[in-house]
């Protein structure tokens, strides 16, 4: 594998790991805590919303987002050539 | 015996001897199977242990509690607690899965060159491990005391007795087996009283879903926590679905340290070292977060569910009227039997026979509980604990579940348990022995070695259980302060920088440690001996004199001076060597990983 190679996967896996952490930001710390009056005056299901985001809707979000990377990091593995045998 | 003891004695005999069995069947040959299991652990299977080896007695006995009583304010255990994972799966695990070396240290030592380092990060290791572990020992001997009768001691025997059987035999391939079996009673024991519950409450059997909905005995008139909003707040309460923790600010670091914490505990990381793959170590971190989340948005339902049931079994009617309150000779069974361990208590101070349960503290209601001719809040002490030990009771639920509940807490404080003992007794054999004192020991010394540190740790975890030192209560929540502050920052440099240095590394982990610590010490005692608080209020240090930050959030901001006093060393010290930067970049490409496994 050429350096080249190897530093271009290395920057895609870090381009999708920034993007999957600004939306772990957002919804915890944006939704769950910061905005988290404003959004109370919506409501989700019986919930206020922003209280929603921090006790049921970040979780899973968490689990969208690793999911996600798990998927995208295959197929980034397989176009650069670095999966494991 | 009565009907109940028959059934905890059966359910927690049968659990204790499938523990047994699956020890003898999973026994460890070799040292690669007693550090992680021969890397042979399917990524599902392994995510099921993570959730048992992750969730401890803390989350399953404790934390609906803080929920009930915090509301909203207790989101920064549930987003703590489970947002690490992320961070986990997209910043260490795969990485370290690649390295695949046996310890967190030996990633540390080889990564930094420096057998220094690695002894540091064996030292943080052990006392953030330490501190967890004598949290569940104490779980283990409360559980047994309280439902089986035994002694206190007898119990935290019998429950050492059981991990020393299959961690000592097995090591992390016995460990993962028993958590996995773990994992399903407990979560068993968790959710079935949680689905009745609800159902009761709401008519919906999905408690994720029971808790945004309508109130059953107002017919869906109100919703579940407009309800619970309204009858705290009636009684002087804060609003439940409002009320924080300290100030935004706090839940933001509070929540952070949790995170970072979570991502930086080695009992979890070295659960990672186990599967075959890099690929399986990304999903594995997903199934992990399935199996953990499965709980973790239960608990909300069970924390605002049993609030309301306590609150409305004691204010039975308006608030004020006469007969608006409770008989004290009228009080139902689980409350008196609650009441003999001293988890209930209850002052009649006004002497009319009733009980009186409201918020004393706060002063806008004072005036009103006055004019009622109340004299303060007659309910003494309501232990957080029995939101979920009588939740089955409170629920006229079948003495099988009350027996299940209690194999569900004994599950939970024994796997974690366990996972803890392995990191300790890894880092001390594999680490301290191999690494630094005995170079040239044989496998199967090596092996013999880690049983005996296994052992010892498993001597020094009991006897602390039965000697808590002071600072047991807080112990679990200052763990991922101290984790956080001190392995989660060397870790991601580790692997994210490659010209992050030897020196800049070991001058971070003591830095933030010590930063964490000085905090913790501050406020609650040097080593939490009481009276050595050494907070200044003529410098303006009052209590969480940092921004309004309490202590057990403050492993954040020592994460932060670990990163900066880190990067300030490198800077003006030498960079690595070559084959360390060949190192960081071969780490990074899944390709190879069956190699590395090779020692």
């Amino acid at each position: 594998m050429t350096p080249e190679n190897r530093s271009a996967y290395w920057k895609a896996n870090l381009r999708l790991l920034s993007i999957l952490l600004v939306i772990w930001f957002i919804v915890s710390y944006g939704l769950g805590i910061l905005l988290v009056e404003p959004l109370n005056v919506f409501s989700l299901g019986g919930y206020p919303l922003g209280f929603w985001f921090a006790q049921q809707g970040s979780i899973y979000v968490f689990l969208v987002l690793i999911f996600t990377y798990a998927f995208g990091m295959n197929v980034l593995d397989k176009k650069f050539d670095v999966e494991e045998e | 015996m009565s009907n109940l003891d028959l059934w905890t004695y059966a359910v927690v005999g049968v659990t204790f001897t499938l523990y047994i069995g699956i020890a003898i069947w999973a026994r460890a040959g070799t040292t690669g199977e007693f550090y992680v299991a021969g890397k042979g652990v399917h990524p599902v299977a392994n995510g099921m242990a993570t959730g048992a080896d992750w969730m401890s007695a803390a989350s399953f006995i404790s934390m609906a509690g803080l929920i009930a009583f915090n509301g909203y304010g207790a989101s920064v255990f549930l987003m703590g607690w489970t947002g690490g994972y992320v961070l986990l799966a997209l910043l260490l695990a795969p990485y370290l899965r690649k390295f695949g070396k046996f310890t967190v240290p030996e990633f540390i030592g080889d990564r930094y060159y420096s057998q220094t380092a690695r002894i540091v990060a064996v030292i943080c290791l052990i006392l953030a491990s330490i501190t967890y572990v004598i949290g569940q020992m104490k779980g283990i001997g409360v559980a047994f005391s309280r439902f089986l009768e035994t002694s206190y001691e007898m119990g935290l025997g019998i429950g050492m007795g059981i991990v020393a059987i299959y961690a000592v035999l097995g090591g992390m391939k016995g460990i993962t087996y028993t958590q996995i079996a773990q994992y399903v009673v407990l979560i068993l024991a968790y959710t079935i009283p949680a689905i009745f519950i609800s159902m009761t409450l709401t008519g919906n059997p999905v408690p994720q879903i029971g808790l945004g909905s309508g109130y059953a005995p107002s017919d869906g008139a109100m919703t579940l926590l407009g309800k619970l909003d309204q009858v705290v707040t009636d009684l002087g309460f804060k609003e439940y679905t409002t009320q924080v923790m300290g100030s935004s600010l706090n839940m933001f670091v509070y929540t952070l340290t949790l995170m970072i914490g979570t991502a930086g505990l080695p009992h979890v990381i070295i659960r990672f070292f186990t599967v075959p793959t890099v690929k399986d170590a990304r999903y594995s971190a997903g199934w992990a977060l399935v199996f953990i989340a499965l709980l973790y948005t239960t608990a909300p339902a069970v924390g605002a569910m049993a609030r309301l049931n306590l609150m409305e079994t004691i204010q039975i009617g308006p608030v004020g009227a006469e007969d608006g309150n409770l008989l004290y000779a009228d009080r139902p069974e689980w409350f008196k039997k609650w009441e003999t361990t001293g988890l209930l208590q209850f002052e009649d101070k006004n002497d009319d026979g009733r009980i009186q349960y409201y918020d004393d503290t706060n002063p806008e209601f004072e005036a009103k509980a006055e004019s009622f001719g109340w004299k303060g809040n007659e309910m003494v002490k309501v232990d957080r604990d029995i939101m979920v030990l009588a939740n089955p009771e409170i629920a006229n639920l079948p003495n099988w579940v009350i027996a299940l509940v209690v194999a569900g807490g004994l599950a939970a404080a024994l796997s974690t348990a366990a996972g803890l003992l392995l990191a300790i007794s890894s880092s001390i054999s594999h680490d301290l022995l191999k690494g630094v004192f005995m170079k040239g020991i044989s496998e199967k010394n090596e092996l013999n070695a880690g049983r005996v540190s296994m052992i010892a740790a498993i001597l020094v975890a009991g006897y602390l259980g039965l000697n808590p030192p002071g600072f047991a209560a807080g112990t679990v929540a200052i763990a991922f302060g101290l984790a956080a502050s001190s392995i989660f920052p060397v870790l991601m440099m580790g692997i994210f920088n490659k010209k992050m240095n030897d020196a800049g590394a070991i001058a971070g982990m003591l830095a933030g440690i010590t930063v964490t610590l000085l905090y913790v010490f501050q406020h609650k005692g040097i080593f939490f001996i009481p009276g050595t608080e050494f907070l200044a209020p003529s410098l303006g240090m009052g209590p969480n004199w940092f921004f309004g930050i309490s202590p057990n959030a403050f492993g954040a901001v020592g994460a932060a001076v670990n990163f900066a006093v880190a990067f300030a060393v490198a800077a003006v010290t030498a960079p690595p060597p070559e084959h360390i930067q060949h190192l960081v970049e071969d780490v990074r490409i899944p390709r190879g990983s069956g190699e590395a496994t090779d020692h």
